[in-house]
């Protein structure tokens, strides 16, 4: 069997050092070995969004990337962001909006949300959809999440009271 | 356009002040799925748990000649590899029939095939390893010799003399067939002035829960009791069919089902590969986690739709529709479902055909076959969408033979609001619904008028805009003439328990689940409404056989209708029982005495007398200072079915606006707008959400989603970059509208609304499809509808 690979990488602002094989993909290495199942897995390839997560401060899908691929990358899951408060507003609105029924899809969903309004404080409807046409919900059909992250947007640039 | 009932005794219970009834209130407990806490099936890990992998068929239909499993069993990691035949051992086979389908029938299914395999994805064997990794690269060294047999997939020639029995003990390949003849319905074609007739074809599709299906099972041998980890919607009834076939007790099974990835109907079933985790959990002593993986949820969920429904009306030149006929033939996979079986679909379509519409003259057949593709059986509005695809695809064909508008035709023909009770052609009992005061309302919210002004000015520059209706009614509250009288152990009724806790809080169980509907909020809303208690104060406990009530669980849109009222008159007997006990300490009478935000009041002056937490002190640590005589209970129980209809019906109707580019045949939908009654409304918010999603459902159907088989039984689509599903930016904002006609079946007046979405949003696409059509004299009755399917209909390609 092919041997582990050393890596070394900061989640969630803490080190983590693991022996890990070089196939086994980052999303399995966050939830199996961090036991960080916020991160989860739908659809394996890329297609659903569920494994959306921040890696030296973009999103990219965990599935779709080597655990040794985040060799001294510095990673943020959904329970970082929660606990470091930087979501904390997108979550409101989510919990006022209903924005999510089973709650699946919705960590990877928030990670999407805070990259688009990171990169454009005053996202209009159509441009939430379009960013957030990678990330599949089944439950909630979509309106009460771009109601969400509308009004986050606008509360945040002091549009909205 | 709302209706309302005098029942004092509700006003009482419900209309209390800061009742929770009727209000939007945030769902308790999102934060943990919103920060990655929550606890999914596909989370879950128990010590000494072992994964396993199923081996599946590449074959549709094949002999199993041999397995040979030595050089798997050696690798590194690897516990045990089981084939079909050793697993039988110890879980029996099952035969998906009901008693009340008469005629139905089906063949004995194993966990793990035997002998032979019949759709291509059925396990053929279990390789359980130490990590998943470790199983499925065993799963590679499995060698299994298959000997191909013809592979029966084409629904219309599956009953052919010519074509094979997939199941030779049955004779041919009719599962079921049901027959239904009311009214006149040959004179009243002959009376007709008009007959139109079309053949509407529905793609198979499946339900793509985002979570795919998962099992953790624990057989505890030294206890001997399995434990079952498990995103169901119905724990009693997986409780039920796990002890049956292992041959074990109920008592000896628990349920455990904490959050869930998406269900609709999807999880609902047993499927064979969750029994054979069962099994091997039993078998191995330990506890054992499946997982399927996306691939393995494309051919192994169940699918649904797939039918080919011919369909005929007959319509008077002044809009009166005379009679509907349908013929209707779906195609199940190898075996009927277990234990709900695969018959319930075309059930429904023979039921609901016709269902909003005055005439009695109604004819119909509908026949399931056999084939060798993955089983079919009962996902989100099990039924409907077929039913109201075919029903106001006729209305609509009628209304444009005759030059009538869509909307006129429906006003002339809907059952009227005021002829209730009434039933139905197929001779479903209605209570009471309110078509035109929905249809009204649709119109009135949609301005259909300069909707159609518009519509007209586009016209003339070349924009081909169109607008669907679709009115619908929705099985909601089944009662045991669902399943119970058919013989299966699924309960139609539900048990809500609710206590006071030692500091006032409210502690309640209940056997409805939570997928993500509300549940917890509908049944915290109703008790806190009842006992005068915030929301914040009361805690919900569901999902676990050892620790709710027994009951039926979430689906068929009954979690609100029947666990909310067994939620209601819980609390309500919890409520006198806390007024007798503060009545007696605070030396008063319990009529004197409410309960307004957590405190004991006067009536006469709300006048705070004691806290509940007060109470529940007296009640807990000093029962000696309480007047002789009084013995406290404050825990209460209370269940529900309802009785005295089979079903609780709602209805309502929906509209497409969308334009339809008739060069490169992409459609665009640009608005949706639904109104619906499901009774008594808990918290619009949520309702409106079910209704969203449940449209987006339906619209993934109308336009993207199908499994593609070939002609040898291979799924070619099974992964989510070619199987299509709606993402945010085709779908359209849904306005969503509400009459309210409560249910007097229940002192809460709730209907379901889990359906609905779903029951109408392919007709009213379909329709306004065809709308949009009009200037290009073509129709079309297929979904999904697909650019190919339009632009052939447009003879473009």
């Amino acid at each position: 069997m092919t041997a582990t690979v050393a890596i070394a990488l900061r989640v969630n602002g803490e080190l983590v050092e693991a022996n890990v094989l070089p196939r086994l993909n980052l999303a399995d290495f966050l939830r199996e070995h961090l036991k960080l199942t916020g991160t989860h897995v739908g659809c394996e390839h890329g297609v659903c969004g569920a494994c959306t997560i921040r890696i030296n401060g973009d999103i990219i899908r965990s599935c779709l990337m080597l655990a040794v691929q985040a060799h001294n990358a510095a990673i943020e899951t959904i329970e970082g962001v929660s606990d470091s408060g930087e979501i904390a507003d997108l979550q409101s609105a989510f919990r006022e909006r209903n924005a999510l029924q089973c709650g699946f899809c919705t960590p990877g969903m928030l990670m999407a949300a805070q990259d688009l309004l990171k990169q454009s404080p005053c996202p209009d409807r159509e441009q939430i959809r379009e960013h957030l046409s990678g990330n599949y919900c089944r439950c909630t059909g979509y309106q009460a999440i771009v109601d969400a992250i509308e009004s986050t947007a606008r509360t945040r640039t002091g549009r909205w009271p | 356009m709302t209706s309302e009932r005098a029942n004092p005794q509700t006003l009482s219970a419900l209309d209390r002040p800061n009742s929770y009834i009727g209000k939007t209130v945030p769902r308790p407990n999102l934060d943990r799925l919103m920060q990655g806490r929550g606890l999914y099936v596909s989370d879950i890990e128990l010590p000494r748990m072992a994964h396993v992998v199923f081996l599946r068929s590449p074959h549709a239909h094949a002999r199993i000649v041999g397995i040979e499993t030595s050089a798997a069993k050696q690798m590194t990691g690897v516990i045990a590899v089981v084939s079909g035949r050793e697993l039988s051992t110890v879980i029996t086979p099952w035969v998906g029939v009901l008693s009340h389908l008469k005629g139905l029938k089906s063949a004995p299914q194993s966990a793990i095939a035997v002998d032979r395999v019949c759709w291509q994805g059925e396990a053929v064997a279990a390789v359980v390893a130490a990590s998943r990794a470790q199983a499925e690269d065993a799963a590679e060294h499995v060698l299994v010799e298959y000997e191909e047999l013809h592979a029966v997939t084409d629904m219309r020639t599956a009953l052919d003399p010519a074509t094979p029995v997939i199941h030779a003990s049955l004779g041919d390949n009719l599962a079921f067939e049901r027959i239904h003849d009311a009214g006149a319905v040959d004179q009243a074609f002959a009376e007709s002035d008009e007959v139109v007739e079309a053949e509407f074809v529905f793609g198979r599709h499946t339900g793509v829960t985002l979570e795919p299906r998962a099992v953790v099972a624990d057989w505890n041998a030294a206890e001997a009791r399995l434990t079952i980890y498990q995103g169901t919607q119905a724990p009693h009834m997986v409780q039920n069919i796990a002890a049956l076939h292992l041959g074990l007790k109920e008592s000896q099974v628990r349920v455990v089902c904490k959050d869930v990835g998406g269900s609709f109907g999807i999880k609902v079933h047993i499927y064979a590969d969750e029994m054979a985790t069962y099994a091997l959990s039993k078998l191995l002593r330990r506890p054992v986690k499946f997982v399927a993986d996306r691939v393995e949820s494309f051919n192994t969920d169940i699918h649904a739709r797939d039918h080919r429904c011919k369909g005929k009306i007959g319509v008077k030149r002044d809009g009166t529709i005379m009679a509907f006929e349908i013929d209707d033939l779906t195609g199940i996979g190898p075996y009927s479902m277990y234990p709900r079986t695969s018959a319930i679909e075309a059930n429904q379509v023979v039921n609901l055909v016709g269902g909003p519409y005055v005439t009695g003259n109604y004819r119909a057949r509908a026949r399931v076959v056999f084939q060798n593709k993955n089983v079919m059986c009962q996902y989100r509005a099990v039924g409907h969408p077929i039913a109201c695809s075919v029903t106001e695809g006729l209305v609509d064909l009628a209304a444009m033979k005759i030059a009538m508008d869509p909307v006129e035709i429906r006003r002339r023909n809907l059952i009227a609001d005021d002829a209730y009770p009434c039933a139905s052609p197929s001779g479903l009992r209605f209570e009471q619904l309110s078509h035109h005061a929905t249809l009204a309302k649709l119109v009135q919210m949609m301005d259909y008028d300069a909707l159609r002004a518009e519509q007209a000015a586009l016209r003339a520059r070349n924009i081909h805009r169109g607008i669907g209706i679709a009115s619908f009614i929705e099985v909601t509250n089944p009662s045991a003439a669902f399943y119970g009288v058919g013989g299966a152990k699924i309960s139609s009724q539900d048990g809500v328990a609710v206590r006071v806790d030692a500091q006032g809080s409210v502690i309640c169980q209940t056997s409805i689940t939570e997928q993500g509907q509300g549940s917890e909020s509908l049944t915290a809303q109703i008790v806190g409404s009842v006992l005068g208690v915030s929301m914040d104060r009361v805690r919900v406990i569901l999902g676990d056989t050892d620790n709710t009530p027994y009951g039926g669980g979430t689906w068929a849109s009954r979690g609100a209708g029947i666990g909310g009222e067994a939620a209601l008159q819980a609390a309500k007997v919890l409520r006198k029982n806390i007024l007798d006990v503060a009545a007696a300490v605070l030396q008063s009478t319990p009529s004197e005495l409410d309960i307004v935000n957590n405190a004991v009041v006067n009536v006469v002056d709300g006048a705070p007398r004691i806290d509940l937490s007060e109470l529940a002190r007296i009640v807990y640590f000093r029962p000696d200072t309480l007047p002789p005589g009084i013995q406290p209970e404050l825990m209460a129980t209370r269940h529900f079915v309802p009785r005295e209809y089979p079903f609780a019906f709602t209805n309502g109707v929906q509209a497409s606006w969308l334009e339809l580019d008739p060069d490169t045949g992409f459609v665009k939908l640009l608005k949706h707008w639904v109104v619906e009654d499901c009774g008594t409304i808990i918290n619009p918010q949520l309702v409106d959400e079910q209704i969203r999603g449940g449209v987006v459902q339906g619209l993934g159907a109308a336009l993207f989603e199908k499994c593609v088989y070939d002609e040898r039984g291979q799924l070619t689509n099974a992964n989510m970059a070619d199987y299509l599903v709606p993402m945010s930016g085709e779908m359209p904002d849904i306005d969503v509208g509400h009459v309210v006609t409560p249910t007097l079946e229940s002192e809460l007046g709730a209907k379901g609304a889990g359906e609905a979405g779903t029951a109408g949003a392919a007709a009213a696409v379909t329709n306004a499809v065809n709308d949009a059509l009009r200037p290009f004299e073509t129709i079309i009755t297929e979904i999904p509808l697909t650019p190919q399917v339009i632009l052939t209909a447009l003879g473009r390609i």
